[in-house]
């Protein structure tokens, strides 16, 4: 027995024997899939703003997660009591869902060995409280360092340790330790009356000493906070930014939150099912510019979109959706890959035990091209540079996306010159990638910050990109 | 899985046990706490292509508590809800207000501002449906999207569902409050497809009460006329046009400026209405009225989060901006006293300048309907506004043909001053009631 089933079956009265009689007692109907998901997760964060360690908390969650399916059915109950009570209330509800008639068979547990992705420790245990506030107080005192602009300093850390359980119909037993951690800094500067706010961080699935880490010979909450000094100056000059259909220069790494929105989600299993994305029915066609070649990867070593196993325990696949334009195959969980006739991707996850499995992105990116960075630039007369994103959003039946940077250059005779104001970048998802002209050789993923929202349901993922070119984009500015 | 019990009497129970996890604070140090409860169960159905697609039974509770110790604060909470669980969750949150910073502005809110004995606002509609039941209204809704048309091809699905629950509040200056509520709700996603075009778009009905939703055809064929007007949508050529925002996402508008007269915004420096108290900031005709006593209504409250009462207010009087969104600790930083808007606004009432849908339509001429908004691209700090927008051209006061993938840009400040009407269409269905909303310019990016 691990720990993992030491606290979520063992402390409760309940072995496997009693999760092998449940799924059995729901196979009563005529159920097609069942599993029992059990989660426990205990999230710590703390907040500093302006030299006051304002904010700590603690929160706990806990419970179970009961789903059964036929055909295309679902039926789903939850409790936040894990018992044996609770847990044959919550299958005797999910089981209504189907008519009486034993179709098939329950398998015998199977437990794979696979190799960690990531470590089982607990972040929230690698700091002392003390060290976890002096790191606040020196990511402020960093900020407020670099310039005296600097009026204002808000610091926040976050760290989740979560354990999960799944035990489903098809002899699928496995178990996942999943750390997380994040820290933020977001200042306001200001000068000759105008203000403006920088926001930077980062986090992955470890401990909290991943902050203490050089990357580019400087400890990452240092890097933090000077970024976030330095993106807020970067905005309090920026003029106005222009308003049309021109080309745009994404930078590499979080600037992959296009291939998140324009093709991501469209490729996910459901909506292809469901035959309501812009994506559906194109397998084996061209669907991008043939400079594109994109992923979905789990399996990345400590990021923040990565999984041992997903949320219905399939192991975290590195998965090509895009091969050089042409369109390979949908991200899936379960219940869609087996209404669609193919295998489960890895993707099948999860808000909590509260929530439904769907296909999820784990981190998305695309590979390195050819050209270096420098030529991209130099190839636009005029348009657009944009380092850095803030959210985006995409209607996937009609492929309509948008993302808004956060950091924007114009590029005038091929030179970056002056930055401009955040605007929205809009686009429709089939098209706009067809228009990928060039991609750098500089692949970057992002910090580890990203939040993926879908009916409801949030998770972390990545994101990363290399520089790369769209010829024609429409940019939502005023002038 | 609803529980047996019955959601006024687990509602009973929870008030003894908030009494108890506070004096469990108190006795553990804690010279001020406060605790808040709540709990939601009921029943969702969705439908897809007339079969039931899933079948899911809620019920959600969660505690959190906040202790403050000598000017420190540490805050807890726990989805599990047995003693064990309610007692980590109050011993975590003692540990963390050791290693908070004193913070003169925190604690409970003044004890003389706090709703001691709330009245009823009417908010506990409980419905007794049954899955069957509530299966058969969701295929009516969506069978009757799939049927108004030949070119709805396709569907997301219908929802119905029925959620009850409660919420309690107790904190250490001995006040003890709490209600029942409920919730329920139909929507219908439905697909239009013609040629290679393909669009969604839904529709909703939510009310406290069950008998008060809107009828599920109904909602079911505005879900498809929405997503049919879409289809063949182009784009426009770039320019400045005027821009009239339908009633239904009229009030995103307002959402911004809701963040723009929030306390935690204000004392951050964070707004572009740090010194507009008093100001004249939007044209003369617009008031906005809050009513946090609605009978029935979604954003009825008798207290806010903090326990405080709230009251009626006009947050703007001709155009006068009246009152900011204060909780007690953005108050106490800006010297001021809460308004009762800890967890947000309570019902408001946008004015209007008289006129129905079409006559708006008649006085934006020739410009842009904005019907949909994409994206998070407004800053709140300098109220710069840049977002994706579909609709429709309209031409001489007639809707043209439909649009989509451009966006729409200003900036806030000026853009609460170029409201030139509001109409009387007024959108019932949130926390912000208004009509359409017409504006004399905005940077439209096309073509």
């Amino acid at each position: 027995m691990n720990n993992v089933e030491r606290e979520l079956l063992a402390e409760s009265q309940l072995d496997k024997s009693f999760l092998n009689e449940t799924l059995q007692g729901i196979y009563q109907r005529n159920i097609d899939f069942a599993d029992l998901y059990f989660q426990a997760s205990s999230h710590e964060s703390w907040l500093l703003e302006d030299g006051v360690v304002k904010e700590g908390s603690y929160n706990i969650e806990r419970g179970v997660g009961v789903r059964a399916i036929s055909g295309e059915k679902t039926g789903f109950a939850y409790s936040d009591d894990i018992s044996p009570v609770a847990i044959t209330k919550a299958a005797d509800a999910a089981k209504g869902i189907a008519n009486s008639g034993n179709s098939a068979t329950v398998h015998a547990f199977k437990t794979d060995k696979h190799a960690l992705i990531y470590q089982s420790i607990n972040p929230i245990d690698s700091l002392t409280q003390e060290q976890k506030i002096t790191m606040l107080h020196e990511v402020e005192a960093h900020a407020r360092q670099q310039d005296q602009r600097v009026k204002q300093v808000i610091v926040s850390l976050s760290g989740v340790f979560e354990k999960i359980l799944v035990a489903a119909s098809d002899g699928t037993y496995a178990t996942d330790i999943r750390p997380l951690v994040r820290l933020n800094c977001s200042v306001l500067v200001e000068s000759n009356g105008k203000r403006e706010r920088g926001s930077a961080g980062g986090g992955a699935r470890t401990d909290y000493s991943y902050f203490f880490e050089a990357e580019n010979n400087k400890a990452r909450y240092l890097a933090y906070a000077e970024e976030a000094v330095r993106q807020a100056l970067v905005n309090i000059v920026a003029i106005e930014s222009p308003a049309g259909a021109m080309p745009v220069v994404l930078g590499s790494g979080w600037p992959g939150v296009l291939l998140h929105e324009a093709v991501g989600h469209g490729l996910e299993g459901d909506f292809n099912r469901k035959g309501s994305s812009a994506f559906s029915g194109k397998i084996g066609q061209q669907v991008t510019s043939k400079h594109c070649t994109i992923v979905d990867d789990g399996t990345i070593a400590n990021r923040r979109g990565s999984l041992n196993i997903d949320d219905e325990g399939t192991p975290a696949q590195y998965n090509v959706l895009i091969e050089k334009g042409i369109l390979k195959g949908y991200m899936q969980d379960k219940h869609n890959a087996a209404l669609m006739g193919v295998n489960p991707t890895g993707n099948g996850r999860r808000e909590s035990y509260a929530h439904l499995p769907m296909p999820r992105m784990t981190n998305t990116y695309m590979l390195a091209g050819e050209h270096q960075p420098e030529d991209i630039i130099k190839s636009v007369k005029k348009g657009i540079y944009a380092p850095h994103f803030a959210g985006g959003q995409v209607d996937i039946t009609s492929g309509k996306f948008v993302f808004t940077s956060a950091e924007a250059y114009l590029i005038e005779n091929g030179e970056i010159t002056s930055p401009v104001k955040g605007a929205t970048l809009i686009g429709s998802g089939p098209e706009a990638m067809q228009k990928v002209s060039m991609v750098g050789n500089d692949l970057a993923l992002d910090a580890g910050v990203g939040v993926c929202g879908k009916d409801g349901q949030s998770v972390p993922v990545g994101v990363g990109q290399p520089t790369l070119k769209v010829d024609e984009m429409t940019v939502g500015g005023t002038q | 899985m609803t529980d047996s019990i019955s959601i006024p009497k687990q509602m009973e129970q929870v008030e003894s046990r908030v009494a108890e996890v506070l004096s469990l604070a108190k006795s553990l140090g804690a010279d001020g706490a406060e605790v808040s409860m709540s709990k939601q169960q009921g029943l969702s159905v969705s439908t897809r292509l007339g079969e039931v697609e899933t079948v899911e039974f809620t019920n959600d509770g969660a505690l959190g508590i906040t202790v403050y110790q000598q000017g420190r604060k540490g805050s807890a909470s726990t989805a599990d809800l047995s003693d064990g669980a309610l007692k980590q969750a109050v011993q975590a949150a003692v540990n963390i207000a050791k290693y908070t910073s004193v913070d003169e502005f925190s604690g409970l809110a003044d004890k003389e501002l706090l709703s001691m004995s709330p009245i009823d606002l009417d908010l506990y509609h409980p419905k007794e449906l049954s899955t069957d039941e509530a299966i058969a209204i969701a295929k009516t809704c969506e069978n009757a999207a799939l049927s108004s048309d030949q070119r709805i091809t396709n569907s997301d699905g219908a929802t119905l569902a029925c959620f009850e629950g409660f919420k309690v509040y107790g904190n250490s200056h001995g006040q003890l409050v709490g209600y029942p509520s409920s919730r329920h709700s139909l929507s219908c996603v439905a697909i239009a497809s013609e040629g290679e075009d393909m669009q969604r778009d839904y529709d909703y009905t939510i009310n406290r009460d069950f008998a008060l939703l809107a009828q599920a055809e109904k909602v079911g064929i505005n879900a498809a006329n929405e997503a049919l007007s879409r289809l063949h949508a182009r784009k426009l050529p770039t320019g400045k046009v005027p821009v009239m925002f339908r009633a239904d996402i009229a009030n995103t508008f307002f959402g911004h400026f809701i963040a723009a007269i929030s306390g935690g915004n204000l004392y951050r420096q964070s707004s572009f209405l740090l010194d507009a108290l008093g100001q004249p900031i939007f044209p003369e005709f617009l008031t906005i009225k809050e009513r946090p006593h609605i009978k029935k209504a979604l954003a009825s409250s008798a207290f806010d989060s903090e326990g405080v009462a709230t009251v009626d207010r006009d947050i703007v009087k001709d155009g006068v901006l009246e009152s900011f969104l204060l909780t007690s600790y953005s108050a106490r930083k800006l010297g001021m006293q809460t308004t009762g808007h800890a967890g947000g606004i309570h019902n408001w009432q946008v004015s209007s300048t008289g006129g129905d849908f079409n006559q708006m339509l008649k006085q934006l001429g020739t410009g842009l309907l904005v019907t949909e908004l994409m994206g998070q691209g407004v800053n709140v700090v300098n109220g710069d506004y840049s977002r994706g927008a579909a609709g429709f051209w309209v031409e001489n006061g007639e809707i043209a043909y439909p649009v989509s993938e451009v966006t729409i840009a200003g900036n806030l400040a000026n853009m609460f001053k170029q409201i030139v009407a509001v109409g009387n269409d007024i959108d019932m269905k949130g926390s912000i009631r208004t009509g359409s909303l017409l504006l004399d310019e905005m940077q439209v990016a096309g073509n």
